[in-house]
């Protein structure tokens, strides 16, 4: 419904200033601190070292670099379960059904309770003496001792438990998206069910794909409450914004700390534009089948 | 003459040689029950039906055990005492006060109300203005403009978390509740820019421009023909940005004082000083920040699609 104005716009159209609060605030909170955060890492505290001096301390220092790779140990088995339990759940339940919407409003749930009530919820539940291990006992699935908390596993767990739900609506908003005609005429030409799924969605399914599996990374790779009530923040799940926490609270030191903040930044900078280059590779045309 | 047909019928099948379909249909109803199953799928062999198993399955199972670890966590609230048996040992509620009185709840919900109630009323007055600017107005720098509302919500709260907080305490409104509102407005002034948008351009341009007529200027056209008509989305929008703010977990940490903490914040603290305190009375506290959230996610679906509470862009947009 776009109707034409019957009313010439003017040249210089005044109802922009509109924007001009909304535009001050966010400058002011997050531009400029993200600009003075940049500067400020590039003027370490010691007045003597050199303006990299923050960096090489990063690059050097044996409690700070290690945590990049902590956290993408973390993060990109994370994404992978996520996006890859997605694409059939988002695929068994792309028809409207009453199971549909109600599964979908049930997922909705981890979610919006965030990861601070997941992680006191785990702790009791995944705990040495919680259900889960209490069953696991009684159906003698396993005897041991049920170590799930305060180790790898339970920040994964968590990242799980909330990223899939996440991933979960993001692609199926995507698959049922897809005309399903087409795979239906893939159908009557003789292609089965795999086929149709791996020569017309997977390739329609990539760019919304790619968009989930970036902004699911970019989730996991910024945790923070899981790994330290889940976790060991002082060795197996001491993750980069766990750094640059202490850096900052701990330390008082605010120029390591945003020096920790722009690395933590350019990495996944570095990922997401690793993965929007990979879809390159894929079929990029319209979506939408039948004529034209 | 003996034309090939495959019926079951014999001599009495000469009649439908020549396709008569309601002969056919009627004598034949084996044929009938193949039209009218020829809309049908296929039926799935048996490998589609394990696998279709397999995902229902994991996807219950993932739901029976996210439940159940809410589950445990309305139980503790209530026990008297629990470790290790299915069930505790007995049933109080007097942690619930122990957890009011411990925890300072009466100070922390006043403070997540003024908080979250701060927050909602200025992204939306902030919000809705400058939405309307991006609809209607073509201005010199509108994409750069548009791209300073889409960041926050690309970058996660940390990574621009930690920054904010120190430019704040710089200032001096660190640990103040100004700070925390001013901190939990940064992801929820451009979400409800995004969500009000597509609202405003749905609007008919001619219906201001008939307002102009009769001699309105902008603020009337605002209070009596625009704000009117997006009620609905401005609703949505506040719901939107409630629930994420009660949520909202990194930035309240970063920016908060000893008095400011929202419910959420204080809630990991208790959790992480896990020995100090009853673990029964910190689940008190867990079941009184879920029962208010989940309430406001409740009313929050009467009005918007959970894929809109969930995800922090638009949904992806249909070919049209």
């Amino acid at each position: 419904m776009s109707a034409v104005s019957m009313t010439p716009a003017p040249r210089f159209d005044g109802r922009g200033w509109l924007v001009s609060p909304a535009l001050v605030c966010l400058i002011a909170m997050f531009v400029y601190p993200f600009a003075y955060g940049l500067f400020l890492s590039f003027q370490p505290m010691e007045q003597t070292s050199g303006i990299f001096a923050n960096y090489a301390r990063f690059f050097t220092d044996a409690t700070l670099w290690p945590t990049v790779f902590i956290t993408l140990k973390l993060a990109v088995p994370a994404t992978l379960i996520n996006v890859g339990a997605s694409i059939p759940a988002a695929f068994a339940l792309r028809r409207n059904s009453p199971a549909t919407k109600f599964v979908t409003m049930l997922l909705v749930v981890p979610v919006t309770l965030g990861t601070v009530l997941i992680a006191d919820g785990m702790l009791t539940y995944y705990g040495p003496n919680g259900w889960f291990p209490q069953a696991l006992h009684a159906l003698h699935l396993y005897s041991d001792e049920v170590r799930l908390t305060h180790n790898y596993w339970g920040v994964l767990i968590s990242l799980v438990i909330s990223g899939f739900p996440f991933a979960f609506l993001l692609i199926l908003s995507y698959v049922t998206g897809i005309d399903p005609t087409l795979a239906r005429a893939a159908g009557t030409l003789g292609a089965g069910p795999w086929q149709q799924f791996r020569l017309i969605y997977l390739p329609l399914l990539v760019p919304g794909l790619t968009m989930a599996a970036c902004l699911s990374f970019v989730q996991a790779f910024s945790v923070f409450p899981s790994a330290v009530l889940l976790g060991v923040p002082a060795g197996a799940t001491r993750v980069v914004s766990i750094a640059a926490y202490e850096a900052a609270f701990e330390s008082y030191d605010y120029s390591l700390a945003s020096c920790v903040a722009i690395v933590m930044g350019f990495v996944q900078l570095l990922i997401v534009a690793a993965m929007l280059g990979a879809r390159r590779a894929f079929y990029s045309g319209p979506t939408t089948g039948g004529k034209g | 003459m003996n034309a090939p047909h495959k019926t079951t019928g014999g001599g009495a099948m000469a009649a439908t040689q020549n396709g008569d379909f309601m002969t056919s249909s009627l004598s034949n109803p084996a044929a009938a029950q193949k039209a009218s199953t020829r809309r049908k799928p296929r039926r799935e062999g048996p490998g589609a039906r394990a696998w279709r198993f397999v995902v229902w399955g994991a996807m219950i199972f993932f739901l029976i055990n996210v439940g159940l670890m809410i589950a445990t966590v309305t139980m503790n609230s209530f026990a008297t005492r629990w470790f290790g048996t299915p069930l505790p040992e007995g049933f109080t509620l007097h942690w619930y006060a122990q957890a009011w009185n411990d925890f300072q709840l009466a100070n922390v919900l006043w403070v997540t109300m003024e908080v979250v109630g701060a927050v909602v009323l200025l992204s939306v007055a902030l919000g809705v203005p400058a939405a309307y600017a991006l609809a209607r107005a073509q201005f010199p720098g509108k994409k750069l403009a548009l791209l300073v509302f889409l960041l926050p919500l690309m970058v996660p709260p940390v990574t621009y978390g930690i920054p904010m907080a120190t430019v704040l305490y710089k200032v001096g409104l660190g640990g103040t509740l100004w700070g925390v509102i001013l901190a939990n407005l940064v992801p929820s002034l451009p979400f409800v820019i995004l969500v009000m948008t597509p609202f405003i351009e749905q609007i008919d341009p001619n219906l201001e421009s008939a307002a102009r007529i009769f001699g309105a200027n902008t603020f009337k056209v605002f209070r009596h023909v625009l704000l009117p008509l997006l009620v609905p989305g401005i609703l949505a929008a506040g719901l939107l940005v409630l629930v994420r703010t009660i949520g909202m977990f990194e930035l309240t940490f970063f920016t908060a004082g000893p008095d400011t903490q929202t419910l959420v914040v204080a809630l990991y603290y208790a959790v992480f000083s896990t020995g100090v305190r009853a673990p029964q009375s910190i689940d008190a506290m867990a079941m009184i920040y879920m029962v208010i959230t989940l309430l406001w996610v409740l009313i929050a679906l009467q009005f918007v699609s959970p894929t809109q509470l969930v995800s922090r862009v638009k949904e992806a947009p249909r070919d049209e």
